[in-house]
This record gives C-alpha cells, structure tokens and sequence, in this order.
C-alpha cells in the first residue's frame, strides 16, 4: 500500500482565515487522482480521526480539473491563543504524507 | 450601472501586499499596457489578532511608504487611481491612520495634492450589541450566537467592506482610496465593477489576483500583475515579462487560505466559478471565462480582536541522551513538577488561573501529537516553556519559580542534577499578551453604507487654503 506522500506531488497545509485549516493534497498525475482520492485513509471520518476533529464540520471536496482534493477542518484551538504552535497552519500536511492509501 | 460594457477595464495589482516590494518598471509596464487603476490590499489576519487588537501594523514603515511612494508617483503623472485595502494590516482606525501619515507624508516630499477617501469601517461596540440585539448577527460554523460579553471583550472590531463604498468613492473622484478592513478580492473588483464590468468575472479576478505575482507560475518572478476584465471574461498576466500565469498556476490560486474552492462567500453575494474555464491566451496570459455572480441579502464579515493573558517564556537545549532516550516520558514528568512546583512556591489566591506547557522542539513541537513508537532520537532537542496567566508579574513570577527544575531537571530522579543548555540570561523573556480573534460572525444590513463612514482629505482644497492663510 503506498503511502500519500508517494502518490503525490505536493501536500500543503495552510490557515484558511482565523477559524479554519485547509489541506491541498495534489496528487502527481490523473490517474492516481483516479485511483487514490477515494480512498478510505482520506475519508471524513478518518481525516477527523487524525486530526481530532469533528467528523461534522470537515469538508472534503475533490478538484478533478487539478487532479486534488481539498479538506478543510474548524481550527481546534484559537489562533495565535494559549497553546498556538503553528500560527499559519503551515506544518500541518506533515501528517497525511505517511497515511497509507488504496 | 452600464450596461453592454464595449472597453476592457484593466487593473494593475503591483505586488502580492503594500509592502511587500511593489516594482516601479512593472507599475511603469501596466501603465503603458493601459492600466486604468492601481489596487492592492495592506494586510490580512493570516498574521493574528495582534494588529487589530493594538492598531500596528506588521509590515514595517519604511517598506510601506517605498511601495505607495512608487504608486503615488505613478498616481500623479498617469492621474490613475489608487486603491488600497485593509490599510495597516487590520483595516482598523488606527491602521488606517497609521497609512493616512505615511500618504500625507509621500505627498509633501512629491509636492502632489490628491484628493484622498478613507473608508472607515470600524465598529463601536454599542452600534454591535445593537444589531445582535435585532437578531442581524449570526455565527459562522462552527461557532455560537454572540453575547454582549464577547462584544466587550474585543480590542477593536471592524466589519469586511465590500466593493459599494469603494465604487462611491470612485464615483466622487477619489485620487486614492485607503481603506480599512476590506475582502482582498473587493478591493480588486470594485474598480471593474464601478466601470460596469459584470460582477461574475469583476470578483473572480479580484480573487485570482488578491496575491499579486502568486497565481504566476513563478510565485516569485516579479511582484504584480495585470487584470483585463470585459464583458464576457477577464485575462490575467504577470507584470515581469519573464514570468506567467498558465490554466493550472490561475485556477490553483482559487485554492489558497479557502476552505472551498467553487463558492466564495463575499458582501452582496457568492462568486461562483465551478464552471469557470481557463485558457491559455499566449505565452503568458490565461483567459477565464464562466464565472458567475449570484447576488443575496447583502451580509458584512466582523472581526474582532482580544487582547488574553500574559506570557513569558525561557528555552533550554538538551543533548542529555537520558532524556532524549525518553522524550515523551521526560516532557510529562518536567510538566508535571514545574505545575507542582509553580503551586507550592504562589499562593493559590495570587496564582488563579495559569498555564505552562512545554514544547518540545526537534521532537513533536509543532503539533503536540506524540510520534510514533520507533520514531528515530533526534540528536538534541529544544524545549521551549511557555507560562500564561493573567498579568505579566504573575507569568514572570512562574517563570522564576520554574526556573530551577525547568534547567536542572533529571531525566531519571537521583542521578546528579545536570544543567541543561540554557541560551540566555536572564533566562525569562516576557513576551506580552496572547491576541485572538473572537468574532466568527456576519452581519445582515439593508443597505452596504450602514456601517460605513468616508471621510475626504483633498489635499488640492486644503494646500489652497493653506496659501490663503500664509498670504
């Protein structure tokens, strides 16, 4: 089973305005689009799993004309608050690039 | 508004943000390419609630007044107008202040008389506790109906502006335009829009060129770009010659800091562009065409921003291979001392409610998340404490009381106390409030002007009088 990192050519996270985190997973052709954008490992549900979300608000919507998907989750805390750690969201990805996908 | 629009309407956005670098050859370039207006945003939250909690702005004066001074320039020889969005990074009276001197300053040292409109879009808390009270706030997910409580505790509140007064602000002659707080994207389409350019691609060019250079290919090939929106599209190419935009490099930038691609949500409507189509005109301009416009109740973003507790900091370095053989384990038994430590050495009464947390870098800093079983020693790490509570003295005064165990510490209780590898002295370095924003919320109004004011500086009228005083 490959993992994301592997099938891709760019995974990006990124803060989408104070309240909201968003992933660009951009895979490296078409046909892995294809074959991997529906695969379980990036579902809601197991995208919420990984980063403690709530299944209820993650938003998951693929750009085939891209060959990407786009999730996007409610930041968990505050931005810039008490336990900030990564302000623009920007290591986040590091995450997806080891999720093993089929 | 005009209908059967027959010019194109271009628009030069010089650089990605003001000051960021705007380059007076690609400005001289889209003029000569016919540019019929300069517009550009000065900030954004990306950075935090700071700057609108405090009124600063994050890009430094100096920067600032280069790249206005290069539009100004610009502005007085072409006569072009100038327009500039969230001024001092958070659009707040004070931001937009801060950007109102620097103008004023430029037009003295340029001998240059513009007449200048600030659009002035910052909120008393009373005119907000009353439209929450009308039952015209409403939460954006995931968060909660508003409380007065909330409103009170905000710094300073603005609401995003849409394209309306800026189109009014053309309309009256408005050599420049500094705004505050305003969508990135309005601040672009307000210019199409005010010439009568359908408000479908007038938005979605405004969108794709919010960043300036970065819907290039080479995010980093020059700094600006120019729009040529008409009746049936827009097109959009990089300033420096060198660099362009292709299909992918145009429609990727609908992605960035969106949470959806397709719709955007934006004051008077959503841009729709899900049947948007990309084309390559040339080399380096990509036509888009299909971006629709669909018109709603007309709704204001708010934003506000809290100033929160207080913080200091110390770091330490560690090469112990005790505690690097046991990172997760050494992070919890540290965190647990320094709080038993920080209660025995202030009494309960003084401390209320306080935080420290350790942040372990090399290791799992940046997320918190522990790494997997296996994952490999790093060499060192860097564990920075962080204490929060609710004045400076008291988070110093944890710091103090921390301070041994967080240097001393062992890995394993009994062996000779080691000191770990501290960078500075005096080891604490009080680091000033924590600042968010609170307010996730819109605001429903009849009429876009209701919490806007715009106030004129004509510079011709006042140098005139000026004269007057001084004959």
């Amino acid at each position: 089973m490959p993992k994301l990192g592997e099938v891709c050519r760019y995974i990006r996270s990124k803060q989408a305005g104070p309240f909201w985190i968003t992933f660009d997973i951009f895979f490296d052709s078409r046909e892995n689009f294809d074959r991997y954008h529906e695969s379980p490992a990036l579902s809601v549900e197991e995208f919420a799993r990984l980063y403690g979300a709530d299944p209820a608000y993650v938003k998951r919507i693929p750009v085939p004309q891209l060959s990407m998907i786009k999730i996007s989750y409610p930041r968990p805390t505050s931005q810039g608050g008490m336990v900030e750690r990564d302000m623009h969201a920007g290591q986040q990805y590091v995450r997806l690039l080891k999720v093993p996908v089929s | 508004m005009k209908q059967d629009l027959e010019e194109t309407i271009k628009i030069i956005v010089p650089c990605p943000t003001l000051g960021a670098g705007v380059r007076e050859d690609e400005v001289t370039r889209g003029l000569m390419l016919g540019g019929q207006a300069i517009a550009t945003d000065a900030g954004s939250t990306d950075s935090g609630a700071a700057y609108l909690a405090l009124g600063k702005s994050k890009n430094n004066r100096g920067a600032v007044k280069r790249d206005l001074k290069i539009m100004m320039k610009a502005q007085a020889t072409s006569g072009v107008p100038i327009i500039v969005g969230t001024s001092g990074q958070a659009g707040g009276d004070l931001n937009l202040a801060w950007t109102r001197d620097i103008v004023l300053e430029i037009a003295r040292e340029l001998a240059v008389s513009p007449r200048i409109a600030m659009i002035h879009c910052e909120q008393d808390k009373a005119t907000i506790k009353r439209l929450n009270a009308e039952g015209r706030i409403t939460p954006l997910a995931p968060s909660k109906d508003l409380d007065d409580a909330t409103i009170d505790s905000c710094e300073h509140i603005v609401a995003a502006l849409g394209v309306e007064p800026f189109v009014a602000a053309l309309e009256d002659g408005a050599d420049i335009i500094l705004a505050g707080r305003a969508t990135d994207t309005a601040v672009i389409a307000s210019f199409p829009i005010w010439k009568g350019a359908p408000w479908g691609p007038s938005w979605h060019a405004g969108k794709i060129a919010e960043c300036g250079v970065q819907c290039a290919e080479n995010a980093t090939g020059g700094s600006g770009v120019l729009l040529s929106v008409d009746a049936n599209g827009f097109e959009v190419e990089p300033l420096d010659p060198s660099n362009r935009c292709t299909p992918n490099s145009v429609s990727g930038h609908m992605l960035y800091e969106n949470s959806d691609p397709f719709r955007l949500t934006e004051p008077g409507g959503v841009l729709d562009v899900s049947a948007a189509e990309y084309v390559s005109l040339n080399e380096r301009t990509v036509r888009v065409t299909g971006s629709r416009w669909e018109p709603k109740p007309y709704t204001m973003k708010l934003e506000g921003a809290v100033a929160g507790p207080y913080q200091t900091i110390m770091l330490v370095g560690i090469q112990d291979p005790d505690v690097l053989a046991d990172i997760d384990g050494f992070h919890d038994r540290l965190l647990a001392a320094l709080y038993e430590r920080t209660r025995q050495c202030i009494p309960e009464e003084e401390l209320g409610e306080f935080h420290i947390s350790l942040r372990m870098y090399g290791w799992n800093a940046v997320t918190g998340v522990k790494p997997l079983a296996g994952t490999a020693t790093p060499p060192e790490v860097g564990v920075l404490f962080v204490a929060t509570a609710s004045t400076q003295e008291l988070a110093n005064t944890i710091a103090h009381a921390c301070n041994p165990y967080f240097f001393h510490y062992p890995s394993i209780m009994g062996e000779e106390l080691p000191s770990y590898g501290f960078a500075f002295s005096p080891a604490d370095i009080p680091r000033g409030r924590i600042y968010e924003f609170k307010l996730n919320h819109v605001v429903r109004l009849d009429d876009p002007f209701e919490l806007v004011t715009t106030e004129w500086l004509d510079l011709s009228q006042e140098n005139g009088s000026k004269e007057k005083e001084y004959a």
